[in-house]
């Protein structure tokens, strides 16, 4: 059994004018030490996964169905205290926005101290003791130093570098980075990857990374989700959906990389936005934005207008979508429909 | 713990480099209010050993010496540096002392207007909903009772209750608790608005995702964030609480003439001023509004160091 395992979670936000559906249908696992991608545009869902994992989704949301094993126990309906054992403990998080994520009128070491007394019954000077050595594995220059400033005094790779002392302070065992090299410039970006790469390898902690960059994903994660408007679209190892993207979303997202682009070309971009999630189209969520919607002799694929398409396997990756499925039907690709 | 010491003298440097102390010694009237006010506050905490006269002392009181004018005034008697009032107390003990409970009510009421005030806001303001809409409603209730009815029904019930002499005997905490009761909501939606908008911020997130308890992160994460504005209200609050307290005492509502306040002296004095007596009201009148004056110009400064966005509360 995985050391987590979601099953057709479904997130619901009570507004209004009515439930918005944020997640739909959402399901994966994770074995321990494992990384795992989640792709997609903003709104898409990926951080309404990553909070529904800890079962912290703000009011007016809620989970409205599914399941979420963690270590063999549903977190679902778990209780507050052993919910909160969970936080931070066996499963910690990574914020986009280093300069956001520390509080800002409590120095680093009181922040970590805080966190370890929190969850252990230890004395400060150990908790100061353990915090310095997390600052030290994620190579901060001059740790002992740090654990006196505050926030403010550090720079934002810097803070990031505490953010993931903060994270691996408890040893947890999956770690959720909701998209943590975002806020940061290029260069940190890199190093602070190679970092936390390297951390989860070295101490076998799992890493759930949510990001839009598929860069990053390619190196660090062996399986990816690639999800749309609160649905998984496409799931499977790494290498062959980057390789080999099925579904046309995923397709389009690779060829709207600039390097797919010709130089001096205009990009690739993939027409049109995402729905809103209140205002979903019919059948497949996608099938405004898809170029396969009409198949190659002109005909429409009237099941995409109308069904919301079901998973099917294709090799190693499952794949929602009508025209795959169709394809692995016939045993035959139409040559133009490839690309 | 061995690390207590270099913390302690990093947390001094930190304070003399701090913007604080920057923006302080560039303003003359900060200090110059700074100055006074200290100045007040020790008089009328040392006042028992400054004073010349015990006011509370009936044996020292002597009714021959009653009215008698200041110094600088003719007819006046060196034993009394500020003349007496009508009952023949030395003005300038009185007003010692008089300061000493002005002081102790206005700091009293503001301390008891924060705790109910901030931990009411915080509540309201992280937990929202229901929480908040009752608690603010009530502040809503509380605002629209003016101080003075709160002090007369007050005032009536534990008269009516115990007699005069133990309102007498208890006046002090029974004005801390009048003023403080009044004036909580302006904490508690001071506080709301702050904390409404820091629940969003993503540091308190990560003190879910942590796994701290909301308590928690109510008192030590959020409630830090949001106390300078607490500080710039504080001291207008404080202020506040000293007029409020003047203004009871005035129209009799507040301290007996026994024990007086500033307040009970200006209104024991404003009989006299028909007949010429006019040193009873004006002195303490005058150190009542420079003792107001500096604590709304210390708070003026501290608001403008530590939030030039804020409004005047």
């Amino acid at each position: 059994m995985a050391l987590l395992d979601v099953n057709h979670l479904d997130v619901r936000f009570a507004l209004r004018r009515g439930d918005v559906q944020a997640l739909r249908d959402v399901s994966f696992s994770l074995e321990r030490g494992e990384r795992l991608g989640i792709v997609g545009e903003s709104g898409a869902g990926k951080s309404v996964a990553a909070f529904s994992l800890l079962n912290l989704i703000a009011k007016p949301g809620y989970i409205a169905g599914g399941s979420i094993q963690f270590d063999g126990r549903e977190l679902t309906d778990m209780s507050d205290r052993a919910l909160r054992h969970v936080r931070g403990h066996r499963m910690s998080m990574i914020f986009q926005d280093p300069m956001m994520t520390l509080n800002p009128v409590l120095s680093i070491g009181d922040q970590m101290v805080e966190c370890l007394k929190a969850h252990r019954r230890i004395s400060t000077a150990e908790a100061r003791a353990i915090s310095l050595r997390k600052l030290e594995q994620v190579q901060i220059p001059s740790p002992a130093a740090r654990l006196d400033q505050y926030p403010h005094e550090l720079s934002g790779g810097m803070r990031q570098r505490v953010i993931i002392a903060i994270a691996l302070l408890l040893d947890p065992d999956i770690i959720i980075a909701d998209e943590p090299t975002t806020a940061l410039d290029v260069t940190i970006q890199a190093e602070i990857m190679a970092l936390l790469l390297e951390l989860c390898e070295k101490h076998n902690v799992g890493l759930i990374l949510i990001t839009h960059d598929l860069g990053v994903v390619s190196q660090v994660t062996q399986r990816m989700l690639v999800m749309y408007a609160g649905r998984v679209i496409e799931q499977g190892p790494t290498r062959e959906i980057i390789n080999d993207p099925q579904h046309p979303y995923t397709q389009g997202l690779i060829n709207a990389l600039p390097q797919m682009a010709t130089p001096g070309s205009r990009l690739n971009q993939i027409p049109g936005s995402m729905p809103s999630l209140d205002n979903l189209p019919t059948g497949c969520a996608f099938h405004p934005r898809c170029g396969f919607v009409n198949r190659a002799d002109g005909t429409t694929r009237r099941a995409c207008i109308d069904e919301v398409p079901g998973f099917v396997t294709s090799g190693n990756c499952r794949v929602a979508c009508h025209m795959v499925a169709e394809m692995l039907e016939r045993e035959r690709i139409p040559a133009e429909e490839i690309r | 713990m061995t690390t207590s010491t270099p913390q302690v003298a990093s947390r001094w440097a930190r304070f003399r480099g701090s913007y604080l102390l920057y923006s302080f010694k560039r303003d003359l009237i900060a200090q110059l209010s700074l100055l006074v006010f200290i100045a007040l506050v020790a008089v009328a905490v040392l006042a028992p050993w400054l004073a010349p006269m015990n006011p509370y002392d009936l044996a020292q009181i002597d009714i021959m010496s009653s009215e008698l004018p200041p110094l600088w005034i003719a007819g006046s008697d060196p034993t009394y540096l500020l003349g007496t009032d009508a009952q023949g107390r030395d003005l300038l003990s009185t007003i010692l002392y008089g300061a000493r409970v002005s002081l102790i009510i206005g700091f009293g009421a503001v301390a008891l207007q924060a705790l109910l005030g901030v931990s009411f806001g915080l509540l309201a303001g992280y937990l929202g909903g229901r929480v908040d809409a009752f608690l603010m409603r009530l502040a809503d209730i509380q605002l629209s009772f003016s101080t003075l009815m709160v002090a007369i029904v007050v005032g009536a019930v534990v008269k009516a209750a115990f007699g005069g002499a133990t309102f007498s005997a208890y006046a002090v905490p029974l004005l801390v608790l009048i003023i403080g009761l009044a004036e909580w909501p302006q904490y508690a939606r001071t506080v709301r608005a702050s904390v409404l908008a820091e629940r969003h911020k993503e540091y308190v997130d990560a003190a879910r995702v942590m796994g701290f308890t909301s308590r928690r992160i109510m008192f030590r994460h959020i409630l830090p964030n949001t106390l300078s504005p607490i500080f710039v209200i504080s001291t207008v609050q404080v202020a506040n609480a000293i007029i409020a307290e003047a203004a009871l005492s005035f129209l009799g509502l507040g301290m007996p003439e026994t024990q007086p306040s500033l307040g009970s002296l200006i209104k024991s004095g404003f009989d006299y001023l028909q007949s010429g007596s006019w040193w009873i009201t004006l002195i303490p009148g005058l150190v009542l509004v420079v003792l107001v004056l500096v604590i709304n110009l210390l708070g003026d400064w501290l608001r403008d160091v530590l939030n030039p966005r804020l409004y005047k509360a």
